[in-house]
């Protein structure tokens, strides 16, 4: 048996004690080792197969990426809301993905909601075609063309499939 | 309080009430509940992280050490926001939901609606 | 100068959680209704927090933590009810 079957989930669950009980004395890291190693020991076993993070500094440099679009995501709309509603053009587009991986998908939707003017809507059936709607939207090859190359391409490397 | 911490704590909390002020304008002024999604998700994001940037620099300064467990909050609603969005837009379209006549791709909205992959290609793929 | 922004800050907040009401009672859709209850909880976070800030106590973040919790599962569960007719499947 492995001491730390999901260590992803270990390190958050030790960070998100620490950081609710905001010390970092001796008996609270006590506890969160405790935490830890038992809480992913007993789950363990009622979870699907979860793919394993494959590059972890592609992955910390792509939330930082996202970071930096959350801020102008912001920006953005906030002017596209105050600014004249006449000239807002929305519109549904579809996105068609080869991200095979439940996680993989969950966190390209994620994402496309939290970057500029576009929020996710739906995942077809088959799990190939992404739904979103656009706040503004100017040219549809040319949105779908960034998605694919700013996100996709980093996602699919991160989890490798 | 030195004076720089409280211009720091001041900034942040205006910009974080500005942008909360302005995520609940744009979800009075949209036309439809498609567009209205957009504002609250990705405005009052920004806003709220203001906020508690703000409390985290006014609580440090309070208890003499560096107190960071404001960011579990930043970090919850920076995960949570979209998920509630995406649910808020599956029900929206499930319930058939008109949205503004001249949104584009409407012909689309039956198929999301069945998650149904779309029959007619986009133009240039 | 602090609780003069503080005080500016709130006010900002309120309209905020005013505009809010105004799309919960008005809403033409259901869904609106559940986004403004959504935005609702976001705002209420915010002004718990400045509370906080104002009267220099750390005790209303957890609060603040319950009601972030509360919020998102509370959106979950409507729109889960209203897609399929049932909470827990």
């Amino acid at each position: 048996m492995k001491l730390f079957p999901m260590p992803f989930h270990s390190l958050l669950l030790f960070v998100v004690w620490l950081l609710l009980n905001n010390s970092i004395s001796a008996g609270h890291i006590v506890l969160a080792v405790f935490f830890a190693i038992t809480i992913p020991w007993l789950v363990t076993g009622m979870l699907d197969e979860h793919p394993r993070i494959l590059k972890p500094w592609l992955a910390i440099r792509y939330a930082l990426m996202v970071l930096k679009d959350i801020l102008t995501a912001n920006v953005e709309v906030a002017l596209l809301v105050i600014g004249p509603i006449k000239n807002l053009s929305p519109g549904f587009v579809a996105v068609p993905i080869n991200v095979s991986s439940d996680l993989g998908i969950t966190v390209l939707a994620s994402t496309v909601s939290l970057t500029p003017g576009t929020v996710s809507a739906e995942v077809s059936k088959d799990k190939a075609w992404l739904y979103i709607h656009a706040l503004h939207l100017d040219d549809e090859a040319e949105l779908i063309e960034s998605i694919k190359q700013r996100y996709e391409k980093p996602i699919k490397e991160i989890f490798g499939c | 309080m030195p004076l720089y911490l409280e211009i720091i704590i001041c900034v942040s909390l205006l910009i974080g009430g500005a942008f909360l002020l302005i995520g609940s304008y744009g979800l009075v002024r949209l036309p439809d509940i498609y567009m209205r999604l957009h504002s609250p998700t990705k405005a009052s994001t920004l806003g709220i992280t203001g906020v508690l940037v703000a409390s985290m620099i006014f609580q440090s300064h309070l208890k003499g050490f560096f107190s960071i467990q404001e960011l579990l909050i930043t970090l919850f609603l920076l995960i949570t926001a979209p998920v509630a969005a995406n649910m808020i837009a599956k029900t929206a379209l499930h319930q058939r939901t008109k949205s503004l006549k001249d949104t584009k791709g409407q012909d689309l909205m039956e198929t999301i609606r069945d998650r149904e992959a779309p029959t007619k290609p986009p133009q240039n793929p | 100068m602090l609780n003069l922004t503080i005080i500016i800050v709130a006010v900002c907040i309120c309209i905020a959680l005013i505009l809010n009401l105004w799309r919960l009672l008005q809403g033409p859709s259901i869904s609106d209704r559940i986004l403004a209850l959504d935005t609702m909880y976001i705002n209420a976070i915010a002004l718990i927090l400045l509370y906080g800030i104002y009267i220099k106590s750390a005790l209303y973040f957890e609060a603040a933590v319950l009601i972030a919790m509360l919020g998102f599962v509370s959106t979950a569960a409507l729109c889960k009810y209203l897609l399929r007719g049932d909470i827990i499947e």
